[in-house]
Formats: structure tokens, C-alpha cells, sequence
């Protein structure tokens, strides 16, 4: 308590920076529209930069909101031509420094993030103000709303968002494709090499029966038989191919069974603690059920170690999968192709995982896939970051000087103003109107604080 | 007397072989279901001497055979079934023994190649005694065999329990082995002392308690 007091008024503290880095960049935009002194608008909007992501470092610290960077990528330094010149656009520079120079600038003013950052600038120390008893009295309270706040301008547009996913997804996409070969392939092989063969000297064994069935029954009898073991190893082997593509317990009872299944066929004591709302989507559900297979292997095959435990949980946003042993560690992702393997089975559903293995063990790896069912909700539409914004910057006109402010003038004796409408009223009027003045001041502030905060938590915490 | 036996299986081909073979080794197949709702009210008003089932079955084609012979078990403890498969798992066996009443098998398909054996195997689950498919011992022995107390059985004794838990007889063990049958007798009291079983006269039993020591081994 005392600490989350400490940081709003630290927050509360920062407005003594922000407004007058706010005065600075007013004068660097000025002056570069209005006088063409540019060169001071890049140095300001790195300076506003920095103080953004001070702020977004704050919103996760702090307020428990993550904000992802908004910005485009920056610039590529210029390359020289062949003939030594730099080129920026279809302008030719004998050095590099213009063209750069030109390339940052370009990169700054066409960023939406830039003018967002300006925006929020400009706001947030009125922001915090309104803020400022909920931050002082009730901070555990006021500091997510703060951040749902700054999330609004400081995180990425929806554009640059979709934007980086579409991007994101392509990798994904590439990715999966080729390992949906590969297991084809692997697949291929496996009934090539094996059941055909078998099966194809089965037929031949088969027809040679056929024909000594008259001439030397003992012999026809002697190569039924072969027929029959044969027939029993290929159904062996179609098992163990089977097994690799889907085992079958999977099919017939879930993740949860299927890993106690796959524990009880270990050579190592596995312990399986599983604690799920209900079923995952079949594709999830093997690629976890393969990933711990492959580490039970691991374990027992090179670690050496005699005890495992498998822990699989849903948060409600992802699935958290666990395994332990205590074996001799020393494992490593980038070396052992089965921890790739596991990597790039994983990537198809935006999963992760984290290996800690020191020499001499314990070896204990985390596989996380986040649930794409769970996060479909929780953007912010566009309709409702416009009117936050508006009511932040516009409620202070209806109350402060429309409303309060007309109401002293008619306190202090004033019968008519020009500028203050609700004196321009006739006489029975003009208190039901400083009332209303004041009532939709507070409407509209109450709005930009409420909209925010009305989400539920943890819907749109990644990147808003 | 004919024992009368209920088939549940789904694939046709697989289904009428099953009947002609029992039928042409003396029993009276009283139903052949293709279902596990079929199934699990056949059972319960058909009681038949024993029944065989597959596990996987319609209308969900994952474990419907397995669910309904269990359920029917708790209705009629120690109703005698014998459970086929394409493919075998610990799992299974374990939740087919849980409720100590024998009389119970688990066996893969290709095991009716081998229709002598697979009608013998019949025979004793309708005896009350317990048949393990070969595959599922083994997946029990190797799987454990690190640790205490499979780890004190020698090699031989091993493999003498390997046989009992398939159901084999004390002298189709010695048969198999190339032992008599008093050192075979020798072998499995040296086994139960050292699993700590005591020792009884039904050799069922005995396996059944074996695969119950198992299981409740590897649980801890």
C-alpha cells in the first residue's frame, strides 16, 4: 500500500517534467511549421519518445498493463551506389549524412505513434490531475486505470498491430507448412520401408502356397503359417507407425490419460498432474502430448534420471505444460534436435518454451501455448479512444469555465457575458443551465475514466 | 454344457469370423451388438458366460467398448470379459484389474490368429481368471524393472511371472520354459516371497494378485 501510494505520487511527480517537455515541443513544431527550423522537431519527438517509454515502463511495473512499442521500424542507414553517390528518394547526395538525416525525419513525421505520443503528452498531465485523488487515496485502484489510460495513445495503432500479427502469422504459417511435410514425409518413409515390403512378401509367400497346396501339402501348410506371423509383425509395425502419428489413447481419452498412459510405459517414475477446465483443441492437445513424450525420452536416454514430473495447467489465458527430472541437465535447445523439434511443433500455436538444464541437472522445461480462444475480445475500438480523448480534453470547457466559471460571474453580480452562454440566457434560465453546464463536465470526465477502465482485467493487457 | 458368449465388435468381416470360430469350438453365441449403449444393455440382460469385446466402438469410436464392459462390472461384479484391441495399453489393463474381481482379459486382435490360444484365453476369463495380452506384461516389466521389488526377481523368475500373468497354467509354463513342473512350482513360491504375497491354491488368484502388487507398485 504504502509502495503503490509511493509510485502514484511519483506518477503525480512526473507532470513537473512532462509539462515542460510539453512547452518544448509546442516551440520545436512551431517553429518547424511555422519558420522551417526542422532541424529542432527530431531531437524533441526522441526527447517525447523517451519520456513515452518511461511511461510504458511504469504501466508495467506499476499498473500491471503491458504496452507494447508503437513506432515503425527505424531506417536503414543509406548503402552507397555503385559509383559512390547516396541516394534518398530520387535526390542524389555526394554524403551519406543528408540523405540519413532525411530518412529519420521522413521515418518520424509519417509514424502515427509520433503525433499519438504528442496527443498524449499534451493530456496527461490534466489526466493525472483528475486522477490525483485516486492516486493518492486509492492507488491500488487508480494506477490500472492509469495505465488503461496511457495504453490508449501509447500503445500500437490497430493498423500497426494487424500489421506486425499479419507478419507474425506469415512466419508461423511458413513454419508449419514445412513441418506438416516433414511428418508426411517421415510418415511416408516409415510405411514405405516397413508394411509394404512386408506385406508385398506376404503375397508371395501367399501364391506360393497356393501352388504347392496339391503337389506338397506339408509345404503349402509350413508357408501358411509364415503367412500368419507375417501378418502379425506387419500389424507390429503398422502399430508403432500408428502410434507416431496419433496415438490412439489420445483419440480415445484426451491429454490428461494419454500422458498417464505414456507415464506408465516410461522406464522412469513419472508423476502426472494434470488440471484442466476441459478439452483443448486436438491439434494443441498433440503437439503437448508429443513434446513431453520426446522429453521423458530425453530424460531416460541421456540424463539418466530415474524420477519425472508432468504438470499441465490453464490459466485461463494459456496452457502452462511442466516437466521436471533429476537427471544430469545439460541439456541444450540449440544442439539436440528433439528440443527443436519441440520448438517448431510449438510455433503453429504461438507457443514458447524455456529450458533450464545446468550440468550436473536438474532439468526442468516450461512449454507455454497461449489459448487463441480465450483472446479474441479486448481491443479497443477506435470510436472509444476518440472519445476518451475528446472528453479528456474538451470536459474542462462545460465545467471549469462554462459552468463554475459562469456561476461566479452571476455570483459576483454579472447579468450578461458574450462569452459565457449560459448568461446569455434569459434571467430564469441561467441557473438550470450552469447546472447543466457543470452536470455534463462531470459526465464527460466520469466517461473518460469509466470507458477504460470498464474492461474486464487481463482482456486487453497484451499490447492495446 | 456350452458356454454362451456375447461378440461386440463393429467391423463386419471381424465380427462374423469371431462368431464361426467360437461357434465351431462349442459355444452359443447368445448376441453379437455393434454398439456401446448395444453392448452395455446386452451385458446386463443377457449375462452371458463371457463376452468379447473391442474397445474402440460407434457412435464415438474412441473407448465406448472399455466404458460400457467396466460399467456393466459394477453393476455384475466379476462379469466375466475378455477386451480386444489394436493396440494395448497399461492404462486399460489397469482400470480392467481395479476392481479385484478377476475374471478378465485384454488382448490384442492378431492374438486370434492363434485360435487355439485365443479360445483357451476365452475359457479362462469365463473361469474367473485373468488374461494378459503378452505386449502389456512386457510393457509392466521393462517399464519397472529398476525398481523395487521387480528389481530382486532373477531373470528366470522373470520370466516365469511374465507367463502366469499371460494366464498360462503351471505346467503350460514348464512346457514353455523347457523346466519341470515342480521347478516351476519352485520358482513362483520364491517369487511371492519375494513380492511379499502370500501364497494361495488358485493360480487365478495369484496372477491377479500379482497384477494388482504391480500396479499398486508403480502407483506409490
Amino acid at each position: 500500500m504504502v509502495r503503490q501510494r509511493a509510485r502514484g505520487i511519483a506518477l503525480l511527480g512526473l507532470i513537473l517534467i512532462e509539462v515542460p517537455l510539453l512547452a518544448l515541443a509546442a516551440v520545436a513544431l512551431l517553429q518547424a511549421s511555422g519558420i522551417g527550423l526542422i532541424p529542432l522537431f527530431p531531437p524533441a519527438v526522441l526527447l517525447v519518445r523517451r519520456m513515452a517509454a518511461q511511461t510504458r515502463r511504469h504501466c508495467t511495473q506499476w499498473c500491471g498493463i503491458t504496452i507494447a512499442e508503437p513506432y515503425d521500424p527505424e531506417p536503414p542507414h543509406p548503402e552507397p551506389t555503385d559509383d559512390g553517390w547516396y541516394r534518398y528518394r530520387r535526390t542524389l547526395f555526394r554524403s551519406p549524412r543528408l540523405p540519413a538525416w532525411l530518412a529519420r525525419l521522413g521515418w518520424m513525421l509519417r509514424d502515427p505513434a509520433t503525433w499519438r505520443d504528442l496527443a498524449w503528452l499534451g493530456l496527461d498531465p490534466l489526466v493525472k490531475l483528475a486522477l490525483a485523488p485516486g492516486l493518492l487515496l486509492a492507488p491500488a485502484r487508480t494506477l490500472p486505470a492509469y495505465g488503461r489510460w496511457a495504453a490508449l495513445l501509447l500503445g500500437p495503432t490497430t493498423a500497426r498491430r494487424l500489421a506486425g500479427e499479419v507478419q507474425r502469422l506469415n512466419t508461423a504459417r511458413v513454419r508449419a507448412g514445412d513441418t506438416q511435410t516433414a511428418e508426411m514425409r517421415r510418415i511416408e518413409r516409415d510405411l514405405h520401408d516397413g508394411i509394404q515390403g512386408r506385406l508385398v512378401a506376404l503375397g508371395m509367400a501367399a501364391a506360393t502356397a497356393e501352388k504347392l497346396v496339391d503337389s506338397s501339402p506339408g509345404a503349402a501348410k509350413a508357408l501358411l503359417g509364415q503367412v500368419r506371423g507375417g501378418t502379425a509383425e506387419a500389424l507390429a509395425e503398422l502399430r508403432r507407425v500408428v502410434r507416431g502419428i496419433s496415438p490412439p489413447v489420445l483419440t480415445e481419452r484426451g491429454l490428461a490419460d494419454a500422458l498417464r498412459a505414456l507415464a506408465l510405459d516410461s522406464p522412469l517414475r513419472v508423476r502426472v498432474d494434470v488440471t484442466l477446465p476441459g478439452p483443448l483443441p486436438a491439434p494443441v492437445e498433440s503437439a503437448v502430448y508429443f513434446a513431453v513424450s520426446e522429453l521423458l525420452t530425453n530424460a531416460a536416454k541421456y540424463a539418466g534420471a530415474g524420477h519425472a514430473a508432468v504438470e499441465i495447467r490453464h490459466d485461463g489465458t494459456a496452457l502452462h505444460v511442466h516437466v521436471r527430472d533429476d537427471g544430469s541437465g545439460g541439456a541444450d535447445p540449440a544442439r539436440g534436435t528433439g528440443l527443436h523439434g519441440i520448438e517448431r511443433r510449438l510455433a503453429a500455436f504461438d507457443g514458447t518454451s524455456t529450458v533450464t538444464s545446468p550440468p550436473g541437472g536438474p532439468t526442468s522445461v516450461t512449454l507455454t501455448v497461449p489459448d487463441r480462444r480465450s483472446q479474441r475480445a479486448g481491443r479497443v475500438p477506435r470510436w472509444e479512444t476518440t472519445l476518451v480523448v475528446v472528453c479528456w480534453s474538451l470536459a474542462w470547457l462545460p465545467l471549469f469555465t462554462q459552468g463554475l466559471g459562469a456561476a461566479a460571474a452571476k455570483l459576483a453580480g454579472a447579468e450578461h457575458s458574450r462569452w459565457l452562454l449560459p448568461l446569455r440566457a434569459s434571467g430564469i434560465w441561467q441557473w438550470p443551465m450552469i447546472a447543466g453546464m457543470v452536470a455534463a463536465g462531470i459526465a464527460m470526465y466520469l466517461t473518460a475514466v469509466w470507458l477504460p477502465v470498464r474492461r474486464p482485467r487481463g482482456s486487453p493487457r497484451s499490447a492495446t | 454344457m456350452t458356454r454362451r458368449v456375447l461378440i461386440a465388435e463393429d467391423i463386419h468381416l471381424l465380427r462374423e469370423g469371431l462368431v464361426h470360430l467360437l461357434q465351431a469350438h462349442g459355444f452359443t453365441v447368445v448376441a453379437a451388438v455393434q454398439t456401446g449403449p448395444d453392448l452395455l444393455t446386452a451385458l446386463l440382460e443377457l449375462r452371458p458366460d463371457v463376452s468379447i469385446v473391442d474397445i474402440r466402438l460407434p457412435p464415438t469410436f474412441t473407448d465406448e467398448g472399455l466404458r460400457a464392459s467396466l460399467a456393466a462390472r459394477r453393476e455384475v461384479p466379476g462379469l466375466p470379459v475378455l477386451v480386444l484391441s489394436q493396440h494395448v495399453e497399461q492404462l486399460y489393463a489397469r482400470e480392467l484389474l481395479a476392481d479385484g474381481s478377476g475374471s478378465t482379459g485384454y488382448l490384442l486382435k492378431d492374438r486370434v490368429f492363434n485360435d487355439r490360444q485365443f479360445v483357451d484365453a476365452v475359457h479362462r476369463v469365463a473361469d474367473g481368471g485373468t488374461v494378459m495380452d503378452a505386449e502389456v506384461i512386457a510393457k509392466l516389466l521393462t517399464g519397472n524393472s529398476r525398481h523395487e521389488p521387480l528389481g530382486r526377481l532373477s531373470d528366470r523368475e522373470r520370466e516365469v511371472l511374465r507367463a502366469m500373468a499371460e494366464g498360462c497354467s503351471n505346467s503350460a509354463i514348464a512346457d514353455r520354459l523347457f523346466l519341470s513342473e515342480s521347478a516351476i512350482a519352485k520358482h513362483i513360491s520364491s517369487i511371492f516371497a519375494k513380492l511379499e504375497l502370500a501364497n494361495s491354491d488358485d493360480n487365478n488368484r495369484r496372477v491377479l494378485a500379482v497384477l494388482a502388487y504391480l500396479n499398486a507398485a508403480n502407483r506409490s
